[in-house]
C-alpha cells in the first residue's frame, strides 16, 4: 500500500494547503444545511402535539449534544494518534477540538435547562443524562486546563491527549453509572432503527441541522488547526515563504 | 520484578521515616467528616441519611487531595529520570510505587471508616459496605490519583488543576461506592455495586499505569 498521501497530510505546509483549499467548501456546504434546519425546524415542521412549540429545541439541543460526544471521541482518536506516531497535526488537533467541543456540550446543557424549565418545572435535575453531560463538561475543561498549564506546546498537547485517552474509557462507564444511578430524561426519539418516533417533517430539518452542525464544527477545527500550525511554526521558512508580505517574526 | 519490589520496599520505607505524612489523610478525613456534620443540623435524621455521600467524598477528597507531591520529590531529586532511564518498564515501577502509596495512605483510611461509620449511626450492613466498598474503590481512586500527578509532574504549581482533572475520573466509584451505603441501609444485597467497583478497579490496573509512565516520559521530552 502507498502510504505517501498519508506522510504528506502529516506535514504542517501540505496540511495547511490542504485545509486553505477544503474549508470554504465545508463551510458553504454548512450553511443551506444550517439554514433549511432553521427555517424548517422553527416555522415548516408542525408543533409537537404535548410541548407546542417548545419541542422546538431539539434543533439546536440535540445536534449540540451529539457533537459533543462526537467531539470527544474525535479529540479522543486523535490524542491516539498523537502519542503513538507524534504526529504534529493530531496534537493541533486535539488542541483544537478541546474548546469546541466544549462549547457545543454547554451549548446542549444551556438549551437541555431551557426546555427543562417548561417540560419538567425545573432547570436542572439531577438527572442521569444531564448529570454525564455536566461530567463531559468538566473533562473537556481539564482538558483545555492542562493543555494551557504546560509551557511547552508538544508536551501539553500529549499530555492534555493522554488525558483525553483515558477519559474516553471513561465517558461510558460515567454515562452508565449515572444512568444506573437516576434517569428522568426522556427516551430516544431518533435512532429507534426502522420506526423511529418522530414523525418525517420533524426529522428532515433534525437531520439537516445535526448535518450542519456536524460541518461547522469541522470547519472550525479546520481553522483552529490552521491556526495553532502557524503559531507553532511561525519561525519557519514556510510559513514566511506563505505570507512574505507579513514582517519577518523571531521563532524559538 | 526485582526492581518493582526495590521501588515497594524505598516507598515504603520513606513514608515510615516521616512519621506524620501517614497519619495526614486520616486527620483530612476526620476534620472534613467534622466539618459536615458542623454545617448540619445535629439531630437530624438527614445527616444518617447522608452519612454515605459524606464519608465516600470526604474519603475521595483525603484521598485525591494528598497525591499532589506523589511524583514531585521524585522529580526534584532525579529519581524519577532514573527510573524513566532505567531498563525495567516504567508503567510497572509506577503501578508499584501508586501500590505502596494507597498501602500507607489509603488502606489505613478503610480500617477506621467502620468506626467512623458508626458517628454517623450507620446499620452494621452500611458499615459493612463502606468498609468493602472503599477496600475495592479505594486503589482505583490511589491510581486515578497517580495518573493526575503524573500529568502534571512537570507543572511548577498544579494547585487546583490535579483535583479538576481528577475528580470527574472518579464518578464511578464514587456512585457505586456511595451507592452500595445506600442499597444496604435500605436492607438490600450490595454485591452489584462490589462487582462494579472491583470491575473499574481492574480496569484501572491495567490501563492507568501505562497512561501515568507515558505521561512521565512526557515531562522529560
Amino acid at each position: 500500500m502507498n502510504w505517501v498521501w498519508f506522510h504528506r497530510l502529516a506535514s504542517p505546509p501540505s496540511f495547511f494547503a490542504l485545509a486553505e483549499r477544503l474549508s470554504p467548501w465545508v463551510l458553504a456546504a454548512a450553511i443551506p444545511l444550517l439554514l433549511y434546519g432553521v427555517v424548517g425546524g422553527l416555522w415548516l415542521a408542525p408543533a409537537d402535539y404535548q410541548q407546542g412549540d417548545a419541542f422546538r429545541i431539539i434543533y439546536v439541543h440535540v445536534p449540540a449534544a451529539w457533537l459533543s460526544l462526537f467531539g470527544y471521541t474525535a479529540m479522543a482518536l486523535a490524542a491516539i494518534v498523537a502519542v503513538i506516531w507524534r504526529m504534529k497535526i493530531a496534537e493541533c488537533a486535539v488542541v483544537a477540538i478541546a474548546p469546541v467541543g466544549a462549547s457545543f456540550t454547554a451549548l446542549a446543557l444551556i438549551t437541555g435547562m431551557l426546555w427543562g424549565k417548561p417540560m419538567w418545572g425545573a432547570y436542572w435535575a439531577w438527572d442521569a443524562r444531564l448529570t454525564s453531560e455536566l461530567v463531559l463538561l468538566f473533562l473537556y475543561l481539564g482538558v483545555i486546563g492542562l493543555q494551557q498549564a504546560v509551557a511547552d506546546p508538544r508536551a501539553a498537547a500529549r499530555a492534555a491527549g493522554l488525558l483525553a485517552i483515558v477519559g474516553v474509557i471513561n465517558v461510558p462507564i460515567v454515562h452508565y453509572s449515572v444512568e444506573w444511578w437516576n434517569s428522568l430524561h426522556q427516551g430516544s426519539t431518533v435512532s429507534k432503527i426502522g420506526k423511529p418516533s418522530i414523525s418525517a417533517n420533524m426529522a428532515w430539518p433534525l437531520l439537516s441541522m445535526t448535518l450542519g452542525f456536524m460541518l461547522f464544527f469541522g470547519w472550525t477545527v479546520l481553522r483552529r488547526i490552521q491556526a495553532e500550525l502557524l503559531w507553532r511554526e511561525r519561525g519557519t521558512r514556510w510559513v514566511r515563504e506563505r505570507f512574505v508580505s507579513l514582517p519577518e517574526v523571531s521563532g524559538d | 520484578m526485582n526492581a518493582a519490589f526495590a521501588i515497594f520496599q524505598r516507598e515504603l520505607r520513606l513514608t515510615f521515616r516521616r512519621q506524620t505524612e501517614w497519619a495526614q489523610p486520616l486527620v483530612f478525613y476526620g476534620i472534613v467528616i467534622t466539618l459536615f456534620a458542623l454545617g448540619a443540623d445535629p439531630g437530624s435524621p438527614m445527616l444518617r441519611q447522608f452519612g454515605s455521600t459524606v464519608l465516600w467524598v470526604a474519603a475521595l477528597l483525603a484521598l485525591l487531595l494528598g497525591g499532589d507531591r506523589l511524583f514531585r520529590d521524585d522529580l526534584d531529586d532525579g529519581t524519577l529520570e532514573q527510573l524513566v532511564l532505567a531498563p525495567a518498564p516504567l508503567a510497572v515501577a509506577v503501578g508499584f510505587k501508586l501500590a505502596a502509596h494507597w498501602l500507607v495512605s489509603g488502606l489505613p483510611l478503610v480500617l477506621i471508616s467502620p468506626l467512623v461509620a458508626g458517628a454517623f449511626q450507620l446499620s452494621h450492613d452500611a458499615s459493612w459496605a463502606l468498609f468493602l466498598g472503599l477496600l475495592l474503590g479505594s486503589p482505583s481512586l490511589a491510581l486515578i490519583c497517580g495518573f493526575g500527578a503524573a500529568a502534571t509532574v512537570a507543572l511548577p504549581r498544579a494547585g487546583i488543576l490535579l483535583p479538576i482533572l481528577i475528580l470527574p475520573l472518579a464518578v464511578p466509584v464514587l456512585i457505586f461506592g456511595a451507592g452500595a451505603v445506600r442499597v444496604a441501609q435500605s436492607g438490600l444485597p450490595i454485591d452489584a455495586s462490589l462487582y462494579f467497583l472491583a470491575a473499574i478497579l481492574m480496569l484501572s490496573i491495567c490501563v492507568l499505569p501505562l497512561a501515568a509512565a507515558a505521561a512521565l516520559r512526557n515531562a522529560y521530552e
